[in-house]
């Protein structure tokens, strides 16, 4: 482990010092990142979707990444927890690499048990909830903690409604299943499954893109919560009023590579002629 | 009894004294069928996990499966695989010095069945999982399940939605199929009911009892098919309250 090596501060400390630091889980000495992602590299085909991406992420930051559609923004966020596999590069939570190792076929992670374990401390929200659709609402959220963490049924349910409660859903949504309940309700079921992990990091995959205009809001508000409780967020927007309010950095992506990054008053003051461009061509 | 039916109106049945076998043969047809169908489920199973795999050898093994024996008539499979193995366990006996190996013919008829439905179960499932969104194993990974629990907590779950109505259709195809079985010595329904008519000279009858009982059980199969669509559809919009 390299730490050393990555000491630029990769965040503006002034935007941080706003924000309680609740997770602050690093103790001293062991790293200055929550988490670190190096140099990522990503193709399909004769496709370079990621041509060397980094993300410095500490306790409690929120980082905004934007960019136009092919940037590679989703695809950078869904490397970090191995969904996707990124070709070469290094994804370091709390000091500690997954180890990748090469196959005839690519890259694959050398130990599927320290992936399993990076996964259980990243949780995700997906752009289309992906709520288990034969679950009741309830067992959408306990499912992982209990089957992954291995939390007591009771403990999990009483967990579950506590975080249905705090996302602002009625309990009776509990015995619901995912389809019957509108888009925003849905994305807010999938917050409460991320937060039920109680994890160190979440991880938002466009997580108003599919919401009806109207839905939106109520989505958001939520997420801005968690942002001042001071937890550790990576999210892909387009939301870029959103992003200006919360983001303690934003990265710009374009064509694989960070094009800008800096605190959310780049999007104010953009150096790049191409973030200027993208942020025009935006009616907000 | 048939005092009773009679007093009543009812028409009677009378089996002259070949019910005992009857019910052994119907005792058969369901053995055989059950347990063929449980083989053949494992082995769909088996073989659309590995028509999806990812390894380049094991779809085309999984596709050799598929190919050959849907393409070839059961019957003549049945043939093939009894006797075949037989000969070959007897060279084999032969060639190692030991006793004579005889297969009985019910786990040579189960495993037959099993491996010759086993082959449309593939493709069953295989259309089942494929029709799974990828999301929903998506957040399964994201979440940190493993392959084994990803697979009995939410593809199997929700793959079943989609493989059922196959698999009802299969298992009627299956359970007619076992009559096939008899010609290499089971006495199933089919078997009892044709001994039965050729003994008491009236064939018709006996057939006709033997159909009317196949008949029931594809029925009450079917109502327990609906019982198990209406389980694993739950939490899907619109479809049977």
């Amino acid at each position: 482990m390299n730490q050393t090596a990555y000491a630029m501060p990769a965040n503006p400390a002034g935007l941080r010092s706003t924000r309680p630091e609740t997770h602050a889980r690093s103790a001293a000495g062991t790293s200055l990142h929550k988490l670190q992602v190096e140099d990522l590299h990503k193709r399909y085909g004769d496709n370079e979707v990621l041509k060397g991406v980094s993300l410095h992420a500490s306790s409690g930051d929120v980082i905004s990444l934007i960019g136009t559609s092919g940037s590679g923004k989703s695809t950078m966020l869904r490397c970090i927890n191995f969904l996707e596999q990124p070709d070469a590069g290094r994804i370091t939570l709390d000091g500690q690499t997954i180890a990748m190792r090469q196959t005839r076929g690519g890259t694959t992670v050398a130990d599927k048990a320290q992936l399993q374990s990076l996964r259980t401390r990243l949780a995700m929200v997906f752009q289309h909830f992906n709520l288990w659709s034969h679950m009741s609402v309830l067992d959408n959220i306990t499912m992982a903690p209990r089957q992954v963490l291995g939390v007591p049924a009771r403990e999990a349910e009483e967990r579950a409604r506590a975080y249905l409660d705090k996302v602002g859903l009625p309990a009776r949504v509990a015995e619901q299943y995912p389809a019957f309940l509108s888009g925003g309700q849905q994305q807010r079921v999938a917050i409460a499954r991320a937060l039920a992990m109680e994890p160190e990091i979440i991880l938002f995959d466009e997580p108003t893109s599919a919401l009806d205009p109207e839905l939106v809001g109520e989505v958001l508000k939520v997420i801005q919560t968690l942002a001042e409780e001071g937890r550790t967020m990576i999210m892909v927007t387009h939301e870029m009023g959103f992003a200006r309010q919360v983001s303690s950095q934003v990265l710009f992506l374009h064509q694989g590579r960070v094009e800008e990054q800096g605190s959310a008053r780049i999007l104010d003051n953009p150096a790049s002629e191409r973030l200027q461009q993208f942020l025009s061509n935006r009616l907000k | 009894m048939n005092d009773l039916l009679h007093s009543l109106g009812l028409p009677v049945i009378d089996l002259q004294g070949f019910g005992p076998l009857l019910l052994q043969g119907i005792w058969m047809t369901l053995k055989l069928a059950t347990l063929s169908m449980l083989l053949s489920i494992a082995l769909g199973l088996f073989g659309a996990c590995i028509k999806l795999a990812p390894m380049r050898w094991l779809r085309l093994l999984g596709a050799g499966y598929t190919t050959l024996i849907r393409g070839v008539p059961d019957l003549l499979l049945i043939l093939l695989i009894f006797y075949s193995l037989q000969t070959w366990l007897n060279d084999l006996t032969d060639l190692l010095g030991w006793d004579y190996i005889e297969i009985d013919p019910f786990s040579a008829g189960v495993a037959t069945l099993g491996f010759i439905y086993g082959a449309y179960f593939t493709e069953t499932f295989r259309g089942a999982i494929l029709s799974v969104p990828r999301g929903q194993l998506e957040a399964a990974t994201a979440y940190g399940l493993g392959p084994l629990k990803r697979f009995r907590l939410v593809l199997f779950p929700q793959m079943m939605r989609f493989a059922l109505p196959g698999l009802g259709n299969n298992w009627l195809v299956l359970l007619k199929a076992t009559a096939l079985v008899s010609i290499i010595g089971l006495s199933d329904l089919v078997k009892a009911a044709q001994n039965a008519g050729k003994t008491t000279n009236d064939p018709l009858y006996f057939l006709i009892i033997a159909g009317l009982v196949y008949l029931l059980i594809t029925s009450l199969s079917n109502l327990v098919f609906r019982r198990l669509e209406r389980h694993y559809n739950t939490g899907i919009k619109g479809l049977m309250p």
